[in-house]
């Protein structure tokens, strides 16, 4: 190995890392506000940049239909609820969340779909409706499941997963998508080039988890949900609506999910199916913290990537056995800290 | 005969006939289904009994086919003798996974299953000796003298009598000694380990049983199909497996096998005649089973087997009681059997106990009493080895047992009752005494699975039945535990603690919910056992009760000892009634 591609292989490993980190502190808030492992978060990465594929050709992308369709669904479900229990309370929220919002990013992604609509217009609309996806996918997929156990939710989330990776052969075929990235050379670090895609990823990265830090720290919301995470049953007493809060950090997993899958569609070709890996191993990063810790989470995501970097080169054959087959000592470890996990889990 | 057992021999019938009267297809959906059942069934023994879920029973299923096929390939074994091999492979491959992970909660174990059923994947496909992602093919038949099975109906009945022997075994080992305590095993490891099993052992073994069923479907398949790629064992086939069983019902063996029929049929009906409809982009199954199992979840997260149960619930037979043959050998009356020495726990800041002292004698009733948060349950788990001291030392018949697991105190007689109630709800009052017996009537794996071991599992119950009688529950013997009411569930864990035969009772507050008549029974019964020569720790907040029952009395606040003596000095202490009632 030289150093050109010595240096190539860690631009690789930044950027990719940092989109796993994404993914590893997305899924551990989820994880802890929801209890819900959120696998399906790889076919939202993978919405986005296909629906800006399809929007730049003009074409109306496949997952507004099933936000409007899912959306109804929600408020069915919502409507039955609320006459078992001879309410009319959260009826709008409902209206706005399962109706309106739906049929207004449809009319939007419908106008967005001219051909002199400026890219970054075209790049929103064509994320909106992955985004809206998820706090109606929560009540239809897991709301419902509120009092059941982390195992059955980790099932449902699974079946989720299958469902959607379904639908994502529906809507965007077999074939890959690799999109236009910003390829000029930014600058030069000793011999080695950075381009513009590489400052963009890594640039966005740090805003976003930036962004994450500003919001749980210092923001209301950020804070309800991290009492919800600290305690559920505590956090309802004090008021706070645990399925409005799972709802929220639903929606901000589906904002960094198509963000990912807008900065990562350059440097690599996506298929329908691809998020699901990805989504895999931005969580075996987030394992490596145990699910709890966000900078060891960080720091599992970047070695992973760095894992994957360097095993593709010397051994492509063997990368992705190489990347989960680590995951099993890293278990390991994890269970020697903590031999007392069993029983944990029966407090639940 | 009775109905039941009329309809079991029609259908085997139907099944063993069902080369004579069924055409290609259906004999190959058939075959499809009874290999898919196997591996199905394991999963019901991991998700239903124990509560665990595994992602990666295709990659053991996948190991278990492509070492027998190598074998007969590359080395020319006998497909017959391949068997051992495959089987060997994925049970060492289990043990690997499950030892690795089984220590962690759920959640971790599906992870560690899906990053091995996708390791193995993409292993498969890497590997040239097995043909990579071409797969391996001209794997030899199946044969028999006179008779090649190289067809889906020829091979037809050793599917069958295959998926006949997992599901016997599987009913034979739920139905034992072992299978009893595996049963506990969702409950959490209280009740096993109180009861002297090795919990980890139990999950480990349940789990590697899991993976090689899934290696014998594994080898079937080899020999059906005569070709095997790394597809056939993907992640989404180990997905689909869960599916499976969970459609079909992870509470009950059977489940498995219609979990397998519905899936394998609703899937050949929708990949074959629906998806015309739709055009090849269309994967209608994924999106239907995704759905399908969402629904389930979350309206009928039994799956099928509940809907037919119905039909099909034989009557436990009564079980006679019958004494054990053989006592505790109980120490001297009057000598030292329990002595607490300067224990202390700690949590963190908070000191539960502190410094406390005392000794237990034998044939006596002694009673630990104290006001709520005096640490009276903590210096009980500190006995019983679910919590260790911080420092200090308790030593039972002079050997020190503070550094000792549960498992290890239970197994020198200490047995224990739980102030939460601690029960397998899904099993009869019977069955639940019987946990307590563990170590006395287990047999081994093998002995269990083969049902070799009859007359001691019969020995078992019978006891069982002696221990429910002693303390007065026989009569529901055959009701499930989570029928009785709070009080009797106490009694009834009194029952399981004495089938373990016990020197030492360890009861925390035995009296809480029982009606003033129970009580009585509940205390005669005491007494009854301190004849016999039992050792009795209780703690009980019912003065009348430990007026009734108790020789000596410990009065513990704060977590440290206020003073102990007999009854009615404790009545008659000034210390005692300002730490009940106030300073007045």
């Amino acid at each position: 190995m030289n150093f050109t591609i010595f240096g190539f292989l860690i631009q690789n490993t930044l950027s990719t890392g940092a989109i796993y980190i994404l993914l590893a502190l997305t899924l551990v808030s989820v994880a802890t506000v929801t209890r819900i492992i959120y696998v399906p978060i790889g076919e939202i990465m993978v919405f986005a940049p296909f629906s800006l594929s399809l929007l730049m050709q003009g074409q109306m992308p496949g997952p507004v239909w099933l936000l409007l369709i899912i959306g109804v669904l929600a408020l069915a479900m919502d409507g039955v609820e609320m006459l078992r229990q001879r309410s009319r309370h959260g009826w709008r929220k409902a209206l706005l969340l399962y109706l309106v919002m739906p049929l207004v990013i449809a009319a939007g992604t419908w106008a967005a779909t001219g051909a002199d609509i400026p890219f970054l217009i075209k790049l929103a609309a064509a994320c909106a409706a992955p985004v809206a996806l998820n706090p109606v996918l929560f009540r239809i997929a897991f709301q419902p499941l509120a009092s059941a156990t982390r195992l059955i939710l980790l099932i449902a989330s699974i079946a989720l997963h299958f469902a959607l990776a379904g639908l994502g052969l529906y809507m965007f075929g077999p074939s890959g998508l690799r999109t236009p990235g910003l390829n000029s050379v930014a600058f030069r670090l000793g011999r080695i080039p950075f381009n513009d895609q590489f400052l963009l990823i890594t640039g966005a990265s740090i805003a976003l988890i930036a962004g994450l830090y500003l919001f749980f720290g210092f923001t209301l919301y950020g804070k309800a949900l991290r009492a919800t995470a600290i305690h559920r049953r505590g956090a309802r007493l004090v008021g706070i609506d645990t399925d409005n809060a799972a709802q929220l950090i639903f929606t901000i997993a589906g904002v960094v999910a198509a963000i990912s899958g807008i900065l990562i569609g350059p440097i690599t070709t996506l298929y329908y199916d691809s998020g699901f890996l990805l989504g895999l191993k931005g969580f075996a990063g987030a394992i490596l913290g145990g699910l709890a810790d966000y900078p060891m989470a960080a720091l599992g995501a970047l070695s992973l990537a760095g894992f994957e970097s360097f095993s593709s080169f010397y051994a492509s054959e063997y990368k992705d056995v190489i990347v989960f087959a680590l995951l099993i000592p890293i278990l390991l470890y994890r269970s020697w800290r903590q031999p007392a996990h069993v029983e944990e889990e029966n407090f639940e | 005969m009775s109905k039941l057992r009329a309809a079991q021999i029609l259908g085997l019938a139907a099944f063993v006939l069902a080369p004579a009267y069924l055409g290609a297809y259906p004999i190959g959906v058939l075959d499809y289904i009874l290999v898919s059942a196997i591996i199905a069934i394991g999963l019901v023994l991991l998700t239903g009994i124990i509560g665990m879920v595994s992602l990666g029973q295709a990659g053991f299923a996948g190991l278990g086919a492509y070492t027998a096929a190598y074998a007969a390939v590359n080395w020319g074994v006998n497909p017959w003798l391949t068997l051992p091999i495959g089987l060997a492979a994925s049970a060492v491959g289990a043990a690997i996974i499950g030892g690795v992970t089984l220590r962690m909660s759920g959640q971790f174990l599906v992870l560690a299953t899906l990053a091995w059923g996708i390791s193995f994947f993409y292993l498969a496909g890497a590997l040239p000796m097995f043909g990579g992602q071409n797969g391996f093919g001209n794997i030899p038949s199946l044969a028999v003298p006179g008779l090649v099975l190289d067809t889906d109906r020829s091979v037809y009945l050793v599917m069958l009598a295959s998926l006949l022997i997992v599901v016997w075994m599987s009913v034979n080992l739920l139905d034992s000694t072992l299978g009893r305590m595996i049963r506990s095993l969702r409950y959490g490891t209280a009740i096993g380990e109180s009861s002297g099993a090795d919990t980890f052992a139990l999950r480990l073994t349940v789990f590697i049983i899991a993976g090689t069923f899934a290696g014998f479907s594994g080898w079937l398949y080899t020999f059906l199909l005569h070709f095997i790629d790394p597809g056939a064992f993907s992640l989404d086939n180990g997905i689909q497996y869960l599916f499976m069983a969970v459609i079909g019902g992870v509470s009950n063996v059977w489940g498995g096998l219609l979990g397998a029929a519905a899936y394998t049929i609703t899937d050949r009906f929708l990949s074959g005649y629906v998806q015309q409809f739709f055009g090849q982009t269309f994967n209608i199954s994924a999106i239907f089973f995704g759905v399908v199992m969402l629904i389930l979840l979350q309206t009928a997260r039994g799956g099928i087997w509940p809907f037919l149960a119905g039909f099909y619930r034989p009557k436990p037979a009564k079980v006679a009681p019958l004494a054990p043959p053989d006592r505790a050998v109980m120490p001297e009356p009057g000598s030292l059997v329990l002595r607490v020495e300067n224990a202390v726990k700690r949590f963190q800041g908070l000191v539960a106990v502190n410094n406390l002292s005392f000794d237990v004698d034998a044939g006596r009733i002694q009673a630990l009493i104290g006001p709520n948060g005096a640490g009276k349950s903590t210096m009980f788990n500190l006995i019983t080895g679910i919590l260790g001291v911080t420092s200090g030392k308790i030593s039972f018949l002079g050997e020190t047992i503070s550094t000792k697991t549960s498992r290890e105190i239970a197994r020198l007689g200490v047995g224990r009752t739980f102030q939460h109630v601690k029960l397998v709800p899904t099993m009869t009052v019977l069955e639940n005494a019987a946990v307590g017996g563990y170590l006395r009537h287990r047999s081994g794996l093998f002995t269990t699975m083969l049902r070799l071991n009859r007359r001691r599992e019969a020995q078992a119950l019978a006891e069982a039945a002696y221990q429910l009688e002693r303390v007065g529950l026989l009569g529901s013997q055959s009701e499930l535990a989570s029928s009785l009411s709070l009080g009797q569930q106490r009694i009834l864990e009194i029952a399981r603690a004495l089938a373990g035969n016990p020197i030492l009772l360890l009861l925390d507050e035995p009296a809480a919910g029982l009606r003033a008549n129970e009580k009585q029974q509940l205390g005669e019964l005491l007494l009854q056992l301190r004849a016999e020569g039992m050792t009795i720790l209780l703690v009980e907040h019912d003065m009348a009760f430990i007026r009734q029952v108790a020789d000596r009395v410990v009065v513990v606040q704060y977590g440290e000892k206020l003073t102990e003596g007999s009854v009615a000095d404790m009545q008659q202490n000034q210390k005692v009634r300002e730490a009940y009632l106030g300073v007045d």
